[in-house]
């Protein structure tokens, strides 16, 4: 994918083009937020990855600006803000995701993954599949290789969230806010706890599992190996 | 008060201010009582002047000029009234009767009512003042009627004194009541300044004094007051936190560098430099979440996110956070028991609060012992909410209670597990930013924490 990185640290910036480039992905950067608009106005990436405080214009200046100008291109705003304030009036002004500084690559990568594949996703999905397992959204069932599997509702979302990104690493923090809606640092392993009372639910007694750990990073729901 | 700040001290411009208002006030009043005195005087003496020439014409009337003559004679004799004037004169002017003596050539005999100084017969020395009028008589002859009205000027004229003196005793008064008034009160404005300047100065602890009499300054020096003890906790929270900062990263990071150091002055291992790096990475997470937990601190202390408060279901709040957690309560061989939860509405900020129950039921997973249960309960009593966390571990020893909430303090017991002493420091703030009240209790065993808040307006 191309990536559009708008960072003024250099240090940070160099970290991330890097990573993204490793990864195999195209990416551009800018310096301050004049230059992050400009290229950003194209609209020619999949998704940018923007820093909050940006010399000349500010990260949430060049979020708006781009939002008005129907740029609806994704965005990860970089922040080094991390007060829940700070993260509403990110996602308030057009942001799709929020990154506090400072943050792992893994974390990063796991982020911008999943928000270009929302970008390109089906808007309304009824059923969804992994490998022989399957949901349905609307009966709220689940089944694996044609069996049924009882779950919780909290279980079911967590489930739920896996299979749509099914094949894509996620993280502890990303489930944390998308399941729980909670965005603290919870300092224990909760969400450890909880994929591994699912993983029994959906894996024991199957050949191959499906719900992998993805080391230093977080989890992967996927049918291959 | 220094003499060059006269001119420009409020004081001095208040108090003549003061007094020329108060003087013009005077002014009016003893003016309209002077003006309204003399011309009731006027009035008075034109009234008797009147019934004079009534009783004299009614006189000539019935008995001629001869009766007239007489009667004039009798009224101007000594031991009559000593303030009436007559005169009756004939054709040629001549006096004929009365105490006048001669006809004065302004009184025009047309009965208009005139101001004259006349010489009286009867006495010695100048002329007085007299109000009269004058009149032809049928047969030619002339008579004039008055009244002496030299005591009553007399009278005015000392009025007028009296109310001049009074007039500037007054002045005087109004600028020194002014200038005291004005003084007493400038007096605790400059108390004010007094007070704001040795606060600039560095001295955040000074107070505005108050006088407690509940006027406007003694309001506005109290919500001074006020205003003043928010931004020294501020301050003081500030400091605190940077003082927090410095304790507990130092030495992580000490470790830190230590480690990177040791690794770069040992063998060229790729094996030993990736173990030194993750061991780095674990330490930073260490690191971070520390800092994570301060800022945490910081946000529900400064209290900006009081604006973010809003009405929130508490009952449903511990229902997910304990969904959440019971797991890993489970997971440490515990278990989670979540009693009677009453649907209560609270003022909440959603994030913080969930935060804090999550150190609550970390915490007493971390302190029950094994085998022991964490229960949870809800319950709406007196108009208040009251949230209770309790464990059946050792407890907190009473002395300790109050300590455990400041920053960074483990018991003794607590230093071999881990944790960085801020979990309940959160809480504490927390239950501070939503004006509720937090008390740890001796449940007997293990720990209650008592958390009530009060309900959100409905």
């Amino acid at each position: 994918m191309r990536v559009l990185v708008v960072e003024d640290d250099e240090k940070t910036a160099d970290y991330m083009v890097k990573g993204l480039s490793e990864a195999g992905h195209v990416v551009d950067r800018a310096g301050d937020g004049h230059e992050g608009l400009f290229l950003a106005s194209e609209g020619a990436y999949d998704a940018i990855v923007l820093d909050r405080m940006l010399p000349k214009l500010d990260g949430l200046g060049v979020l708006q600006a781009l939002r008005a100008a129907k740029v609806e291109t994704p965005v990860l705003i970089l922040s080094a803000l991390a007060q829940v304030d700070d993260r509403v009036a990110g996602l308030r002004a057009g942001g799709d995701d929020y990154l506090t500084k400072p943050f792992a690559f893994s974390e990063l990568m796991a982020r911008l993954e999943v928000l270009v594949r929302r970008s390109n996703a089906p808007a309304v999905e009824t059923r969804l599949t992994v490998g022989d397992l399957e949901m349905d959204l609307l009966a709220r069932r689940v089944t694996r290789a044609g069996r049924g599997i009882d779950l919780q509702p909290r279980e079911f979302r967590l489930l739920e969230y896996l299979m749509r990104h099914a094949g894509q690493t996620v993280t502890r923090t990303m489930l944390l806010e998308a399941v729980w809606d909670y965005h603290f640092d919870p300092q224990t392993n909760v969400i450890d706890v909880h994929i591994s009372r699912l993983r029994q639910k959906i894996d024991k007694g199957f050949e191959r599992p499906l719900l992998h750990t993805v080391r230093g990073a977080g989890y992967a729901l996927r049918a291959d190996a | 008060m220094q003499t060059h700040r006269l001119s420009s001290s409020g004081t001095f411009r208040f108090a003549l201010l003061y007094a020329l208002l108060f003087g013009l006030a005077a002014l009016l009043l003893f003016g309209g009582l002077y003006w309204s005195t003399a011309a009731l005087i006027e009035r008075q003496v034109a009234d008797t002047v009147a019934a004079e020439l009534r009783a004299l014409s009614d006189r000539y009337r019935s008995e001629g000029m001869s009766g007239l003559q007489l009667a004039i004679e009798q009224r101007s004799a000594a031991g009559a009234d000593p303030e009436s004037v007559y005169l009756l004169a004939d054709a040629g002017l001549q006096p004929l009767a009365g105490n006048l003596r001669n006809w004065p050539e302004e009184a025009v005999p047309d009965g208009s009512w005139v101001q004259l100084q006349l010489y009286r017969r009867d006495q010695e020395g100048g002329p007085v003042l007299v109000g009269a009028r004058a009149f032809h008589l049928p047969n030619g002859s002339r008579l004039l009627v008055g009244r002496d009205m030299e005591a009553r000027r007399h009278f005015q004229t000392t009025l007028l004194r009296n109310l001049a003196i009074t007039l500037g005793l007054t002045l005087v008064i109004g600028l020194a009541g002014g200038f005291l008034v004005s003084r007493r009160l400038l007096r605790r404005v400059d108390a004010v300044t007094e007070t704001s300047r040795r606060i600039m100065d560095g001295d955040l602890t000074q107070r505005v004094p108050l006088d407690r009499s509940g006027d406007e300054l003694d309001r506005l020096a109290e919500s001074l007051n006020r205003m003043l003890e928010r931004i020294e906790a501020l301050m003081n929270g500030m400091r605190l936190v940077t003082d927090s900062l410095a304790h507990d990263l130092r030495s992580p990071l000490t470790r830190l560098k230590g480690r990177i150091e040791l690794t770069l002055l040992g063998p060229d291992d790729p094996e030993a430099y990736r173990q030194a790096l993750e061991q780095a990475l674990a330490e930073i997470d260490i690191i971070q979440s520390t800092f994570n937990a301060l800022l945490a601190i910081a946000e529900a202390e400064s209290g900006a996110s009081r604006t973010r408060l809003e009405a929130l279901a508490l009952d449903e709040m511990v229902t997910d956070v304990a969904e959440l957690y019971s797991p890993v309560v489970e997971e440490a061989g515990l278990t989670l028991e979540v009693g009677t939860l009453e649907p209560v509405h609270v003022m909440g900020h959603r994030q913080l609060l969930a935060q804090a129950l999550a150190n609550l039921i970390d915490n007493a997973v971390k302190y029950a012992g094994d085998g022991g249960r964490v229960e949870l309960a809800l319950a709406c009593t007196d108009g208040q909410a009251e949230l209770t966390v309790r464990d059946h571990g050792p407890g907190i020893p009473e002395e300790a209670r109050q300590r455990v909430l400041e920053r960074f303090v483990r018991l003794d017991a607590a230093r071999s597990l881990p944790g960085s002493g801020l979990g309940l420091s959160l809480v504490a703030a927390v239950a501070r930013l939503h004006g509720s009240d937090l008390r740890l209790e001796a449940a007997e065993p293990g720990l209650r924490v008592c958390w009530t808040f009060p309900l959100a307006p409905s």
